[in-house]
């Protein structure tokens, strides 16, 4: 690319403090090719415990890739490589002995278009536990069932109809229930892709809600579209321009003060 | 002139074009239509004669001295008794004024073949019969049972024997009964006593044989090539191969099975093993592209969602993917197996055309199949074998049915939606 150096010039380093006290996940010079093209270049970001970390940018930033990377969901697409250090709790994830079955167990996602198996509720819900052998009797399931449903604030609305299939429910439940299905196996991190981009704002507003009780147990990444939902629900934000990772700090502080140039045409609406 | 009017003006003739291409639509359909109801009538119409036979009562005297047996004889002794004469006899009973030797021919050509086989059968069912005369129905002749249901003159009955028969007629001795032959016997070169159940159990076992043989082996080298095979040029290279065979004309298949099954492996000719193994060669590429597709058309979300709980590539692939895809997978499937059914060239050349009269019990009898008794049948110069091959397309026809409505069933079981 002829530009490139220009690119450079114009993002330059990340702006931000991007070190958090005992991170839960961090990345360090994190490189994404696909086949030849490089779709994320040099990103280090920590990611603290119990808090949510909004990742927002252009479309075709890099930030939903950036995702994928956490869990290692790339690695199911052939021509895509990831290079650099990427941890969870010390341990390189994408070392040899990382199996990329247990990370994704610990490391639950969230996906933007919600996509219920074509199975009754409970049975959606009692997947993970079932597949990684959580419950030793149906009572443990049931129960687990039930809590990751309360958890998701789905449980009140479908307590009558656990057995009737999951794909009849609305967009927004639907979503629930995804959420509640990651959470059913407790990983220990949520990743979410823009979780509510395909759902109107009542039930936008119910998952933002969400989110932020899940914070509690959960440390969770959140790539989205909306910079208001990024500001309702995140404590963290990186703000991410063609691969880069252009500024990151405490979500209050980005919005009222950017300090790149890029972030804060961004955030004005100027492009984006 | 503005836009307005430019569209209006427009607008008619587009009216028109759709109008147009809707009437040629519904004639296409039409036509269709008709060409299937035209060969289905012909079919019908033309098998319905051989689903009956004519049957004629003759009094039998079973008497021990025709026969060469004696008065006490035992089922054993009596199985081997001169039935040939006893029916003889009782036919030139229904004419005694018959005494020309070539009028006594004639007359004895009326009845069937079958008939005397049938005579001992009615005695060793009830050996108290023995010489007592009693009333017995035999088969007529197939030449006869074809005069009696066209009711037009042909060479091959004389004016004679059509007197004859209107005489047994009015005295109530000629029974029009349902064939029940037809369904359960094997082929045969008396045309009134060939049948069905041979060939149908044939292309039974052999459709099996092929659907144990080629469902599994498509169905996961699918599944490998869409899910697991990694891009390269060897999975190019296959996947070209796969898609040409598809094209290979199915005589070679034969020529292949010939080579390989019976010279090679040294399997028994004619035997629906083989025939299925072929057909099974033969259907592979039929099932494995359209269980491509069918994997293919399962949204990636589904794979997603079960590798974010953590499941791994073998339980996505098991546990989510190939139950979606089934419907699509069974309808390649049954298509592939009615295609098999329907096949004559390849087992030509495995030897399932050879004339074979006894119903095979197993895999590896002797065997032959419904299109190829079809082409059999429709070659033999006897009239009544007209009827019998329509009846055997009928047979064919049920068959087919029948699978498809089983892959109906399936797929409704199967499907989901999301």
């Amino acid at each position: 690319m002829a530009d490139k150096p220009d690119i450079e010039q114009l993002i330059g380093d990340t702006v931000g403090e991007i070190h958090v006290d005992a991170p839960k996940m961090s990345t360090r010079n994190c490189n994404v090719f696909y086949g030849d093209k490089q779709a994320i270049f040099d990103v280090n970001l920590d990611f603290g415990k119990h808090s949510v970390v909004a990742l927002i940018g252009p479309s075709g930033c890099g930030k939903s890739t950036y995702l994928r990377c956490l869990n290692r969901m790339n690695d199911t697409i052939p021509i895509c490589r990831v290079m650099g250090k990427l941890s969870l709790d010390d341990e390189d994830i994408y070392a040899r002995e990382m199996d990329p079955v247990l990370l994704r167990a610990r490391v639950g996602m969230v996906f933007q278009k919600p996509n219920p198996f074509p199975k009754s509720i409970y049975d959606n819900v009692a997947y993970g536990p079932r597949l990684h052998g959580l419950a030793q009797t149906r009572a443990d399931l049931d129960e687990i069932v039930v809590t990751s449903l309360q958890k998701a604030g789905l449980f009140e609305e479908v307590k009558d109809r656990l057995t009737s299939p999951g794909t009849g429910l609305s967009g927004g439940q639907q979503q629930r229930l995804c959420i509640a299905r990651t959470i059913a196996v407790s990983p220990e991190v949520i990743l979410m892709d823009e979780p509510a981009s395909a759902l109107d704002p009542i039930a936008t507003a119910i998952i933002e809600e969400l989110i932020d009780e899940l914070r509690e147990n959960f440390t969770i990444a959140i790539v989205t579209h909306s910079m208001q939902q990024a500001a309702r629900v995140s404590q963290r934000t990186a703000y991410f321009h063609l691969g880069r990772l252009v500024e990151v700090g405490e979500t209050n502080d980005i919005f009222t003060n950017p300090r790149h140039e890029l972030t804060e045409n961004y955030i004005t609406g100027r492009f984006g | 002139m503005n836009n307005t009017e430019v569209i209006k003006k427009s607008l008619a003739n587009r009216y028109k074009k759709e109008r147009r291409f809707q009437m040629m639509g519904r004639l296409a359909v039409l036509t269709g239509f008709a060409f299937l109801v035209i060969l289905m009538t012909d079919i019908i119409t033309k098998s319905l004669p051989a689903f009956t036979l004519y049957y004629v009562k003759l009094d039998v005297n079973y008497s021990a001295q025709t026969l060469g047996v004696s008065e006490t004889a035992e089922a054993e002794e009596l199985a081997k008794g001169n039935f040939r004469k006893l029916t003889r006899d009782a036919i030139y009973d229904l004419f005694p004024e018959v005494k020309k030797r070539a009028d006594r021919k004639a007359l004895a050509k009326l009845v069937s073949n079958e008939a005397e086989f049938q005579v001992q059968k009615a005695l060793l069912a009830d050996p108290t019969m023995l010489d007592t005369t009693t009333p017995t129905w035999v088969l007529v002749d197939d030449d006869v049972d074809a005069y009696l249901k066209s009711r037009s003159d042909t060479a091959r009955t004389s004016d004679k024997q059509i007197a004859w028969l209107e005489t047994l007629e009015s005295d109530g001795r000629l029974e029009k009964r349902f064939n029940w032959i037809f369904f359960e016997n094997g082929d045969s070169r008396e045309p009134e006593i060939a049948g069905i159940r041979g060939a149908a159990m044939g292309s039974l076992f052999t459709v099996v044989v092929c659907l144990l043989v080629s469902f599994p082996i498509g169905v996961l080298a699918a599944v490998y090539l869409e899910e697991f095979a990694p891009r390269n040029r060897w999975i190019d290279l296959v996947e070209i191969n796969i898609n040409n065979l598809a094209a290979v004309p199915s005589i070679v298949f034969g020529l292949l099975g010939l080579a390989v099954f019976i010279n090679f492996f040294g399997m028994p000719r004619s035997a629906p093993v083989v025939g299925g193994l072929v057909l099974a060669l033969m259907t592979l590429p039929t099932i494995i592209i359209s269980s491509r597709s069918a994997i293919k058309a399962v949204p990636p979300s589904i794979r997603e969602a079960a590798l974010g709980v953590g499941a791994s590539k073998m339980q996505t692939v098991f546990q989510h993917v190939v139950p979606l895809a089934m419907p699509g997978i069974l309808t390649g499937t049954i298509i592939g197996m009615a295609q098999a059914l329907g096949e004559t060239a390849p087992l030509l050349m495995i030897g399932m055309v050879a004339f074979i009269v006894d119903v095979p019990q197993g895999f590896t009898d002797s065997a032959t199949v419904l299109p190829i008794q079809i082409y059999l049948w429709a070659d033999s110069p006897e009239r009544t074998f007209v009827a019998k091959t329509s009846a055997a397309i009928v047979v064919l026809l049920v068959f087919l049915v029948c699978m498809n409505a089983i892959a109906v069933f399936l797929r409704k079981k199967f499907e989901k939606s999301w």
